[in-house]
């Protein structure tokens, strides 16, 4: 307020926000979530992943948008107009390859988020809520990353989906109707692509936005969890301000953007150089068009849903099969009611539980991988195992939290 | 919401029964959405019987069509192989086909109205790849005593030279046969049973 001309500018920008604020709560919504939302002071690492996961949320739907006006969802077209955006639309490959390598990090990033959670207890009493919407995001993001690997109607688009809706198949009685009724023929034809592509751009986006919606102001009213597990909202200074807590802006705001720009730094490497990862992201068979008469030999999913594939590979039996399939994935909502013991982070808690989270990542990576391989009876040994680890974790955790031998947690946060 | 002098009970019901005649008309608003997922008319009219001439098709020879969008195999076996399917009872779930889907005329060992001729539905019973068709007797990767028959690349599922399930395997029951009958001795209707069968 040096000069009298600078002091008149910000008097009217002062009297512009009063007017806005008589008719828009946005003073009070940048003070309640950004300016005057405290957060613990000792994130690490670990929580750069919900706002990149966010980030890519971004992407996904721009690229989207923008693929939706060359793309063509017709089982003639599809494949052609995919070809077309990569070879004749200005820039066509960048949004292409944008959208692709984009679904692999929005995977990466929700995996790791949901193993902070896992760390740090971020999931227990009193954040359920938060992890049931993030839980419900996650079968939304698997739902949308499905059908958009139909959409270029490729081979591996076409038979993935083939197996993934006959998986509905395995239901006894209407098994069978409802698998033609999701196809909306007697084969996977130009009807289920018309829908899928339906469901795709605009039924399952607006679902995940209004999720990601709930996410957050589930997270705002409990506030966020940290490193150490305790609750900063205890100790509280005399003006109401946890003593641990700091301004999520500037503070937070500054920190993801550094994470951003890291993330952006690799995101652009793998688009420029490597958009297929070896055929990780993006599969060699996916480059063919589809044909029905002839199934490519190797039929593997996208690397994020290849956990779950090998545990339904692991058994010999169809209905057995997808039923502990989906058990595996529903399982996880109720983690936060399997774990019952008195303290939330790693870093407090037993060597055994260490060593019980140490071993169900070492299965859910593996299985991963084994989901990706040709699967010889050794392999399928091995992914019978794995699978057998990955349920007992949840098991053992059920009984043995409530007695674990802890370590002392601190009244304040530490690093 | 004031309640002085409310007939809380008048309040009650209104409430229900708004909510019921709008859940109702809700569900019933629903039906033309859901049914709209259903196969169009243009699809069933797609799905009418094929015909097929198979007079060029050699022993151990697959010809492969499609009916209602379905690779249907019509499979020529030679002597050798029709030998062979008596002696593979024991590695199969469903040797007599009780538990699978075929016409009446095609439940016998060779699931076909003529032993030669295999008319089979190549979808794959567990999730519906097609299976490759490995007609040749001899050790395989996945199997060391192979007989010939029907191997899925998707998820192992094996089946013999009638499309019978071999025990230990994903798929739950034997290839579907379609419908079909023999119009004359080069020529086949696949999607209509011959008169008088189920």
């Amino acid at each position: 307020m040096a000069k009298p001309a600078a002091g008149a500018l910000s008097r009217k920008a002062g009297e512009f926000m009063n007017w806005l604020d008589e008719r828009l709560p946005v003073t009070t919504f940048w003070n309640n979530h950004l300016a005057e939302y405290y957060a613990p002071k000792n994130f690490n690492v670990w929580y750069y992943m919900g706002s990149l996961a966010l980030l890519a949320l971004v992407i996904q739907i721009v690229t989207g948008i923008f693929l939706t006006m060359h793309y063509k969802p017709s089982a003639e077209l599809a494949f052609a107009s995919v070809e077309y955006i990569m070879r004749d639309v200005n820039w066509g490959w960048l949004m292409r390859y944008m959208h692709s390598t984009g679904a692999s990090f929005f995977f990466i990033f929700v995996y790791l988020h949901m193993f902070r959670a896992l760390l740090y207890g971020s999931h227990r009493k009193p954040r359920e809520l938060l992890w049931i919407f993030g839980m419900l995001i996650y079968l939304a993001l698997m739902a949308e990353a499905f059908m958009g690997y139909v959409l270029p109607w490729g081979q591996m688009s076409y038979w993935g989906a083939q197996v993934i809706i006959n998986l509905f198949g395995a239901i006894p009685g209407i098994g069978e109707p409802l698998t033609e009724w999701i196809r909306g023929d007697y084969f996977l034809s130009d009807a289920t692509l018309n829908r899928f592509f339906a469901l795709h751009v605009i039924a399952i986006p607006l679902g995940l936005l209004l999720l990601v919606v709930l996410h957050l102001a589930a997270l705002h009213q409990t506030g966020s969890n940290n490193p150490d597990g305790i609750e900063i909202k205890k100790l509280k200074d005399d003006k109401g301000i946890p003593l641990d807590g700091i301004p999520f802006h500037p503070y937070y705001t500054v920190k993801d953007i550094f994470g951003v720009a890291m993330f952006l730094l690799v995101f652009a490497f793998v688009i420029f150089f490597w958009p297929e990862v070896g055929g990780l992201f993006l599969e060699a068979d996916n480059f063919i068009p589809a044909d029905p008469l002839v199934t490519p030999t190797h039929i593997k999913p996208v690397w994020y849903f290849t956990p779950y594939y090998a545990i339904l590979k692991a058994v010999p039996d169809k209905l057995m099969g997808v039923l502990l399939m989906g058990t595996s994935v529903v399982i996880l909502f109720f983690a936060p009611w399997l774990d019952r013991s008195p303290v939330k982070s790693i870093r407090y808690r037993s060597m055994q539980y260490k060593i019980m989270l140490g071993l169900f990542t070492i299965a859910f990576v593996r299985l991963g991988m084994l989901g990706m391989a040709e699967g010889t009876p050794a392999q399928t040994w091995e992914m019978r195992i794995w699978t057998f680890v990955y349920f007992a974790f949840f098991v053992l955790l059920f009984f043995l939290s409530p007695r674990e031998r802890t370590k002392p947690v601190p009244e304040r946060v530490t690093h | 919401m004031p309640t002085d002098g409310v007939n809380k009970g008048r309040r009650r019901f209104l409430i229900a029964s708004t909510s019921v005649v709008g859940a109702t008309g809700v569900g019933f608003a629903a039906v033309p959405f859901i049914q709209s997922w259903m196969p169009s008319a243009k699809a069933k009219a797609i799905g009418a019987p094929v015909r097929v001439n198979f007079a060029a098709l050699q022993p151990g020879q697959i010809l492969k069509v499609l009916w209602r969008g379905q690779t249907i195999g019509i499979l020529r076996r030679t002597q050798e192989s029709l030998d062979l399917l008596a002696t593979m009872d024991d590695k199969l779930r469903d040797p007599e086909s009780v538990e699978s889907e075929q016409p009446s005329f095609a439940q016998n060992e060779a699931r076909a109205a003529r032993p030669e001729y295999l008319v089979v539905n190549m979808i794959c019973t567990h999730l519906g790849c097609v299976p490759q068709v490995v007609p040749e007797v001899g050790p395989q990767p996945w199997e060391e005593n192979w007989n010939g028959g029907f191997y899925c690349p998707c998820h192992k599922s094996k089946f013999d030279m009638a499309g019978r399930v071999y025990k230990g395997v994903p798929a739950p029951s034997n290839l579907r046969i379609p419908p079909y009958h023999f119009i004359d001795d080069q020529t086949l209707l696949i999607g209509v049973n011959p008169e008088g069968v189920a």
